[in-house]
């Protein structure tokens, strides 16, 4: 019993992080749709990528909850909720959750103005639609395609549990993927969730032709902008200038084939949100979490010029090159007055 | 027919779920009291050892204490201390220093006088339980009690022999209290209510009489014990020794081992989980954990030990009760504690002005002659991951389904011990009660007259932190009674939804004529200090006498985010 590591989620990262756990252990991975699973069976492959032999590919919740004390739940935040809702009645209080999902979730719309009482990190909505406590995320620099080609890497678990981070630690620990421990599951969390704002501006620029100069700027205006948020809503400072905060925000912000940067990237060749949604596999979370950080901003009262900005720009059509103008008039006096 | 008897007594009230005394767990407890320290011992010198492994550490740890225990020794004396108190340390130094090269030998020498000092800790702790002694005492606080009650209600002679009023009259019992009754039965009940005054413990102890429940232990700070008929009172009722001067890990470890055993016998206790009195005023929001995690070990140990045994294991339930008073006699100085001292070390060191047996009577005497009354909720009972539990005292999640708590001990299907993980559920557990406590809450006149009041000041003054403003005169500041009113109506109106909501409680006081309930708010609020905090002058408007005081009050409703319901209605 017990002898398996679950997967929740057959996307591009979930199956990537299958294959990182099943060079260990044996792993069960849960897609869906039971044409996700029967082609995953035929081909031994997904998303161009081969599948480790160690992989059984599954459509049966309660047989994977029955089988693995630990489980990986990867799948975007639009649809956590509801995913952990399905595995719920099969969860026993000696689960062990580590999510990779790096999104925000809003429990009801029916009270404006939105404040932290109505958002839920990932982590929260584990504890909050199931009897599992035992809860962790990964967070990091983990762009899906260069983990699947093998390339060296290392991601943070991070858990209020001793117990859950050295499980993620063994588990997921190999020869080119390191794993690091944080203590601060809600700052990590949120510095995963923040980042992907700061992206999609990264995007912005580059679809502008802009340079690494102006990249470095937003990078480094961007980290502060996280940090403000990221206290306001409960987390930490020092998480934001680690492996799952800085580490990330640099990888996400240079990689032309993250998703929140191609949003952001065809924006500023001037397509509309909706056109670029429209051609997406996989939802940006970035999108949504602006538009939900935005609404918390304005509650708790956080100078956050980029999101508010980007906030225009994708939902009230501002163009990219007056959003950038006004952000250069604003004069900020520090550096760093954050720690 | 004893029995009989005694039902027929309490006709009004609950009727003793165990009538037979010697099945009380606490009188188990104190008829195998040797037994019961022996296991202490061990399980005390098993906890330090585990932190202190090597011999170097040991040492070390003993070293500390020894370093301790002198200055406390030298710099705050009690009467309550034992007589050969230097004697006996002055010999751990002597053997101290004396102590082998050899190192088989020191290491069983430093074992040795570990031994001896959890010993001495733990008979220091014990309480000195004996039923007989709990009858009287239970039957003098009663009595004494409805005396006073009766003396000041009822006029004239006959009144000392009168029965007209009962304390149950005058302390309303609210909430889930059948629910803990059957818990009382079938489990090991944890209660936790929450800490404004020195009154609460024997509140509690008379409340827990009155519904029918054995005895519960509880720590009591040593100070009490230093005058004799407190003491007297206190060892009757069940109170074992907790003293605070005492801040090395050996004296902790040994108080912690000693709840732990006591939970693993199925004694009931009763934990003050905000550790000490609210200073300010205000529900703690981070619970001092202290005792708190010895619950959690000692439900682990006993699943652990059914596992062995084969028998099913006690199950712990942990019970929330909200106490509320229009009135806190140590206010003053504990307000004062607050502003002086936020958040330092200083704070816990009780310097207890006001629990000198004078204080203490001239209050008991002003509280039973004066109309005051104090409730006692009790909320629905939780398993120790803040689970609630059904009738039957199966823990249920969300949806209803039954959940086995032995499970949140298991790493895959075997129970483990993992020191930080309950760590971490004792944390939770802190956050479930404090959610609990601000659920359970009622809400009294004195509270809203009091936040509004205090609200409306400190609004006027927006640029002022609160140190600064409660340096202001307060002969300068009144509010107009018409405005006050104003914001009192809005204000009760955030209540009542946060009340249709299942977030707080009020008393049924709080829900007539406006204007009554204002009065009745004012009449009541702080009522015995000399410096009343809310009056109403001559020309009709809304005074205080002492900002502190008021804000002390005020704080009871801090939390709710009744705040913004006031600058709303302040901006409309």
């Amino acid at each position: 019993m017990h002898k398996q590591v679950g997967v929740v989620g057959a996307g591009s990262f979930g199956s990537v992080v299958a294959n990182i756990l099943a060079e260990n252990t044996s792993v069960l991975l849960y897609a869906r749709r039971p044409e996700v699973v029967a082609e995953m069976q035929e081909t031994r492959s997904r998303n161009g990528y081969r599948l480790h032999q160690n992989i059984i590919p599954t459509n049966d919740l309660e047989y994977l909850a029955d089988r693995c004390a630990v489980i990986f739940p990867v799948v975007s935040s639009s649809g956590f909720r509801n995913t952990i809702m399905d595995l719920s009645p099969y969860l026993h209080p000696y689960h062990i959750l580590i999510h990779g999902t790096k999104g925000l979730d809003i429990k009801t719309q029916d009270e404006a103005p939105l404040s932290r009482e109505q958002v839920r990190t990932m982590s929260e909505v584990i504890c909050e639609e199931s009897v599992v406590v035992r809860v962790g995320c990964l967070a990091g620099p983990n762009l899906s395609h260069e983990m699947a080609e093998g390339q060296p890497a290392a991601t943070v678990v991070a858990s209020h549990f001793d117990e859950v981070i050295r499980v993620g630690q063994k588990l997921l620990r190999t020869n080119r993927f390191q794993v690091y421990g944080n203590t601060h599951l809600i700052g990590i969390e949120l510095c995963g969730v923040l980042k992907n704002i700061i992206a999609i501006a990264s995007g912005a620029l580059s679809g502008l032709g802009l340079g690494e100069n102006a990249r470095a700027l937003l990078i480094s205006r961007g980290m502060v902008e996280m940090i403000y948020l990221g206290k306001a809503l409960g987390g930490n400072t020092e998480a934001f200038i680690g492996l799952a905060g800085v580490g990330d925000l640099v990888a996400t912000c240079s990689s032309k084939f993250s998703r929140n940067y191609t949003v952001g990237y065809r924006l500023a060749t001037g397509e509309t949100l909706s056109e670029i949604i429209q051609h997406m596999e996989e939802v940006a979370e970035g999108v949504n979490t602006t538009r939900i950080v935005k609404q918390l901003a304005d509650y708790y009262d956080v100078a956050a010029p980029i999101t508010r900005m980007l906030y225009r720009v994708l939902f009230e059509d501002l163009p990219v090159e007056k959003a950038l103008d006004s952000l250069m008039k604003i004069s900020f006096s520090e550096d760093v007055s954050f720690l | 027919m004893k029995t009989i008897r005694r039902i027929k007594k309490t006709k009004t009230g609950y009727v003793p779920i165990l009538p037979r005394r010697r099945e009380w767990p606490i009188v188990l407890l104190s008829k195998k009291q040797e037994q019961f320290i022996r296991q202490v011992v061990q399980a005390s010198v098993r906890r330090i050892r585990e932190s202190a492994v090597s011999m170097e550490a040991l040492i070390d740890e003993l070293e500390t204490t020894l370093y301790k225990e002198g200055l406390r020794i030298r710099q705050m004396p009690w009467a309550v201390d034992p007589p050969d108190e230097e004697k006996f340390w002055k010999d751990i130094k002597d053997r101290l220093v004396d102590m082998s090269a050899s190192q088989y030998s020191q290491q069983q020498e430093a074992e040795q006088l570990l031994l001896d000092i959890v010993s001495r800790y733990a008979h220091e702790i014990a309480s000195r339980f004996r039923p007989s002694h709990y009858q009287f005492a239970r039957r003098a606080v009663t009595f004494g009690f409805s005396r006073l009650l009766n003396a000041a209600r009822v006029k004239g002679f006959r009144s000392l022999f009168s029965t007209k009023y009962k304390l149950r009259d005058k302390i309303n019992i609210v909430g889930e209290t059948e629910h803990l009754r059957k818990l009382a039965r079938i489990g090991t009940v944890v209660m936790v209510p929450t800490h404004f005054s020195n009154l609460d413990s024997i509140l509690i102890g008379w409340v827990i009489h009155e519904l029918g429940l054995p005895p519960f232990i509880y720590g009591a700070g040593l100070n009490l014990f230093n005058i004799d008929v407190i003491a007297y009172f206190m060892n009757s009722l069940g109170a074992y020794k907790v003293d605070r001067r005492k801040k090395n890990k050996i004296y902790i470890e040994t108080l912690k081992a000693y709840s732990s055993q006591a939970l693993q016998w199925g004694t009931h206790s009763l934990f003050f989980p905000g550790g000490t009195r609210s200073r300010s005023g205000s529900m703690e929001d981070k619970l001092k954990l202290g005792l708190l995690g010895t619950a959690l070990e000692a439900q682990r140990i006993s699943y652990q030990r059914s596992e062995q045994t084969g028998k099913p294991a006690q199950k712990i339930f942990v019970v929330p009760v909200a106490l509320n008073y229009h009135f806190v006699l140590e206010a003053p100085s504990l307000i004062n504690d607050y502003l002086s001292s936020e958040g330092q070390e200083r704070y816990y060191i009780d310097s207890d002005r006001s629990t000198t047996s004078y204080r203490i009577l001239t209050f008991l005497v002003k509280f039973f002659t004066k109309g005051s009354d104090i409730s006692v909720s009790f909320g629905r009972g939780m398993d120790l991951l803040g689970n609630y539990v059904d009738e039957e005292g199966q823990s249920l999640d969300r949806h209803g389904q039954h959940i086995s708590v032995r499970e949140y001990f298991c790493s895959g299907t075997k129970i483990t011990h993992d020191k930080q993980r309950e760590e971490e559920y004792t944390r939770m557990l802190g956050e479930r009660i404090s959610q609990a406590f601000y659920r359970i809450n009622r809400v009294f006149s004195s509270h809203l007259v009091a936040f509004v009041a205090f609200e409306i000041f400190k609004g006027r003054h927006p640029a002022l932190d609160i140190y600064n403003f409660l340096r202001l005169p307060e002969e300068d500041q009144q509010i107009a009674y018409e405005d006050f009113r104003q914001v009192c109506r809005a204000t009760r109106e955030a209540i009542f939804v946060l009340e249709s909501q299942g977030k707080i409680h009020t008393a049924q006081h709080l829900k007539g004529d406006l204007d009554e309930v204002i009065q009745h708010g004012l009449d009541n609020v702080g009522m015995y200090h000399a410096k009343r905090p809310l009056l109403r002058n001559k020309a009709g408007n809304i005074i205080t006498l002492d900002m502190k005081l008021l804000f002390y009050y005020h704080n009871r409703l801090e939390g709710y985010h009744l705040d913004r319901a006031i600058k709303q209605h302040l901006e409309r």
